[in-house]
C-alpha cells in the first residue's frame, strides 16, 4: 500500500445472493483525491459503494481503510470506522420527518458531547457551506432535488469525515444544478482535503471533478482500467473505456 | 390520432405470386381505424411463396405506429424465409423506424409459456422453505428488538424522545374516535344478542355479566388491537417501507445508528404504553354499548345494569385484559416495523408491505390471545 493510499481494495467481489456483480477488484484510492467509480448502468457501481460504506458484506476479498480491513473486524469496530465516513445518497436520503437542521444535527447529537447551542452553530455552518444558509427550518419535502442533495452533503459532512462517498450526485439534476454540485465537491476537496469517492456515469461530472477513476465493465463483471479519465478518454487500451468516455464515438 | 372521417380504410393487398410480389398498402393507416393485422398479411405472404417482395405505397394516406409494426413482422418473415426485400417503395421515415426497432437484438429471456412448470410438491417444498426463512427473519428481528430493549434498560439506547411523544399522540389520542365507535358497537351487539338469549330463561339482568366479562377480559383488548393493527401497524410499515425505499434507513446505518433502536424502539414503547390505556377505554365504551342495548331492548335500568356489572367484573379480569392489551400492542408494533424494515425499494413493495403488516399482526394477535387464555387459566387469574 503506497504512502498516500487511504483506501485499498484487494481481490474484492461484490454482489447479491452469492452472485457476483463485480469481481477481482484491486485498486488504491489516494488520500485527498476525488476518485470516481464509473461504468454503464447496472455494472455494479452502487453495489461496490454499498460494500465500501458498510451496507453490504463482500462475497470475497478485502476493503482496507488506512491499512485496516473493514469487514474483518468486530461490528463495534466497524461502526466506529463508519462514523469517520460520510455518505451522500442519490436522492439525498434525508430523514423526511425532520427539518434540514435536525437532519444535520442528528449525527452531532448522537456522537458528540456538544451542547445544543454549539450543535446549532455547527449546523448553521455546514448548511452555509453547501449554500443552504437560512433553510434549516425547512422539511425535505419543501425543497428542490438539488437542495436535497446539498443538504445530504451537509449531513454527510456533519462529523468532519475523512472519506466522503457520493452516489450519483448529478442524477436527476438540471445541468446548472449539476455543475454547481460538482463545483461544491471540488471546493470541499480543496478546502477540507477530504477523500471523495464518487459513483457516477455522468461524463461532464467525471471530467469536471475526477483526479482518478476506475471503469467497471458490465459484460466482464470486473474493472477494466484505472487512471485520469481525461487520459483514459484518449489513451485507454480498452476500446470500451474510450467509447464510454466519448459517449460511444470511437 | 383517430382516422379522419370519410378517409379510405387501411388496406394491404398482395399482388402477384411466384418469383416477385408487391405488397400494396393504401388508405389511412391509423390505430383507431382497425388496420389489417400483421399475422393475416404474413399468412398471405407465406401462402403466396414469393422469393422477392416490393412495396407500392402510392395510395397510402397518413400512417402511425400501425404501419411500421406490420412492416416489422413482414420483414422478420422475409428474413426467416430468405425472401428478398425491396424497401424502395416505402414512405420516408418508415425505414429509419424499422432500423431503430431492429437495432438491439431481442432479449433472450424465455417467454412465460416456455418457463418450466413447477410441480405441486416442489411448490409446496418452496413454500415450506420460504415460511421457515420468514420465521427465521421474525425471530432474528425479535432478537434485535430484545437486544435494543436491553440497551434501553442500561440507558445506552438512542432515539429521539420528541419522536416518541409524537408517536404516542398518533397511536393513542388520535385513535380514540375509531376505538370508541368500534368498541361501543361491539358492546351493543353483544348486549343485544345476550338479551335475546337470556330473555328465554328470564335472566335478562345477566346480560351485564356477559358483556362486562367478555369485554373486560378479552374483547376490549382484541378490538383495540385489531383497530391498531389496521391503523397504526399499517402506518408503521408504510413509514419504514418508504424510508427503506428512499435510502433513509441506509443513511442511518452508514452513520452507525442502529435503525432498530432509532425507529423501532419508540414505536414499540409507544404501543406497549398506549394499547392498555386504549383497551381500558374500549372496555368502558363496550360496557356502555351493552348497557344501551339492554336498556332499549330489554328495558333494564342503567343503574341496575351498572351494579350488576360491578358485581360480576373483578380486578383479576381487568388485569387479564390489560396484560393482553400490552402483548397485542407489542405484536402490532413488531409486525408493522418488521414488514417495514423488510420492504423492497419501490412503491408496489411498500403497498405489499402494508398489507403484509396487517395480516401478520392480526394472525399473531389471535395466536397470542389463545396462548394468553391458556396461561391465565393455568395461573388462576
Amino acid at each position: 500500500m503506497s504512502a498516500r493510499a487511504q483506501i485499498r481494495l484487494e481481490g474484492l467481489s461484490v454482489g447479491y445472493g452469492g452472485r457476483a456483480v463485480q469481481r477481482d477488484l484491486d485498486l488504491e484510492i489516494r488520500r485527498g483525491d476525488i476518485f470516481v467509480i464509473m461504468g454503464g448502468s447496472g455494472c455494479g457501481k452502487s453495489t461496490l459503494m454499498r460494500a465500501m460504506t458498510g451496507l453490504l458484506a463482500p462475497l470475497a476479498g478485502r476493503i482496507l481503510f488506512d491499512g485496516e480491513s473493514f469487514w474483518e473486524v468486530l461490528p463495534a469496530a466497524r461502526a466506529r470506522r463508519i462514523r469517520r465516513h460520510g455518505v451522500m445518497y442519490q436522492g439525498g436520503a434525508l430523514w423526511s420527518s425532520m427539518t434540514l437542521e435536525e437532519n444535520v444535527a442528528l449525527p452531532l447529537q448522537q456522537y458528540t458531547d456538544l451542547g445544543p447551542r454549539q450543535v446549532r452553530e455547527l449546523v448553521d455552518y455546514k448548511l452555509a457551506l453547501v449554500g443552504l444558509g437560512g433553510c434549516g427550518a425547512l422539511y425535505p419535502a419543501e425543497i428542490s432535488g438539488g437542495m436535497r442533495k446539498r443538504a445530504g452533503v451537509a449531513r454527510a459532512m456533519a462529523l468532519d469525515p475523512e472519506v466522503l462517498f457520493f452516489d450519483e450526485p448529478s442524477a436527476g439534476l438540471d445541468p446548472l444544478s449539476a455543475r454547481l454540485l460538482d463545483e461544491l465537491i471540488v471546493e470541499l476537496k480543496h478546502s477540507l482535503g477530504t477523500t471523495m469517492v464518487v459513483v457516477t456515469h455522468d461524463l461532464a461530472s467525471i471530467f469536471a471533478i475526477a483526479d482518478e477513476a476506475v471503469f467497471l465493465d458490465v459484460e466482464r463483471g470486473t474493472m477494466l482500467t484505472t487512471g485520469d479519465p481525461r487520459w483514459l478518454r484518449d489513451h485507454a487500451a480498452d476500446a470500451r473505456v474510450r467509447a464510454f468516455l466519448r459517449r460511444g464515438v470511437a | 390520432m383517430s382516422a379522419r372521417a370519410g378517409s379510405p380504410p387501411a388496406r394491404a393487398e398482395l399482388v402477384g405470386t411466384g418469383a416477385r410480389a408487391v405488397l400494396r398498402l393504401s388508405g389511412e393507416w391509423r390505430l383507431a381505424g382497425a388496420p389489417p393485422a400483421a399475422e393475416v398479411v404474413v399468412a398471405r405472404l407465406a401462402r403466396a411463396q414469393v422469393s422477392e417482395l416490393a412495396f407500392d405505397t402510392t395510395g397510402l394516406g397518413g400512417w402511425d405506429s400501425s404501419l411500421p409494426s406490420l412492416l416489422l413482422a413482414v420483414r422478420a418473415h422475409c428474413r426467416a424465409h430468405d425472401i428478398e426485400l425491396a424497401p424502395a417503395g416505402l414512405p420516408e421515415g418508415v425505414g429509419a423506424l424499422l432500423t431503430l426497432a431492429e437495432a438491439v437484438p431481442l432479449q433472450s429471456a424465455p417467454p412465460i409459456d416456455a418457463r418450466p412448470r413447477v410441480r405441486p410438491l416442489a411448490r409446496l417444498g418452496r413454500r415450506v422453505i420460504d415460511a421457515s426463512r420468514a420465521s427465521g427473519a421474525l425471530f432474528a428481528f425479535v432478537g434485535e428488538v430484545v437486544l435494543a430493549l436491553g440497551r434501553l434498560a442500561r440507558g445506552r439506547a438512542r432515539f429521539r424522545r420528541a419522536e416518541f411523544w409524537l408517536i404516542v399522540q398518533q397511536v393513542g389520542a388520535e385513535a380514540l374516535p375509531i376505538v370508541s365507535l368500534v368498541s361501543f358497537l361491539v358492546g351493543l351487539i353483544l348486549g343485544y344478542i345476550g338479551d335475546q338469549q337470556l330473555a328465554r330463561f328470564g335472566a335478562r339482568i345477566y346480560v351485564a355479566d356477559l358483556v362486562g366479562l367478555a369485554v373486560v377480559m378479552q374483547i376490549g383488548a382484541l378490538v383495540t388491537a385489531i383497530v391498531l393493527a389496521g391503523r397504526t401497524g399499517a402506518a408503521f410499515a408504510a413509514q419504514l417501507g418508504s424510508m427503506q425505499a428512499n435510502e433513509e434507513i441506509d443513511a442511518l446505518r452508514t452513520l452507525g445508528i442502529d435503525p432498530v433502536e432509532f425507529l423501532v424502539l419508540p414505536r414499540l414503547l409507544a404501543l406497549i404504553a398506549m394499547t392498555p390505556l386504549l383497551a381500558l377505554y374500549a372496555d368502558l365504551m363496550g360496557i356502555l354499548g351493552g348497557a344501551f342495548a339492554a336498556a332499549v331492548v330489554g328495558g333494564i335500568n342503567p343503574t341496575e345494569y351498572a351494579v350488576q356489572t360491578v358485581q360480576a367484573v373483578g380486578w383479576n379480569h381487568f388485569v387479564q385484559g390489560l396484560i393482553s392489551a400490552g402483548v397485542y400492542g407489542a405484536v402490532v408494533a413488531v409486525s408493522g416495523c418488521l414488514r417495514g424494515m423488510q420492504s423492497g425499494r419501490d412503491a408496489a413493495a411498500v403497498g405489499a408491505t402494508t398489507t403484509s403488516a396487517v395480516v401478520t399482526a392480526i394472525l399473531h394477535i389471535v395466536i397470542a390471545a389463545a396462548v394468553l387464555t391458556v396461561l391465565f387459566d393455568a395461573v388462576g387469574l
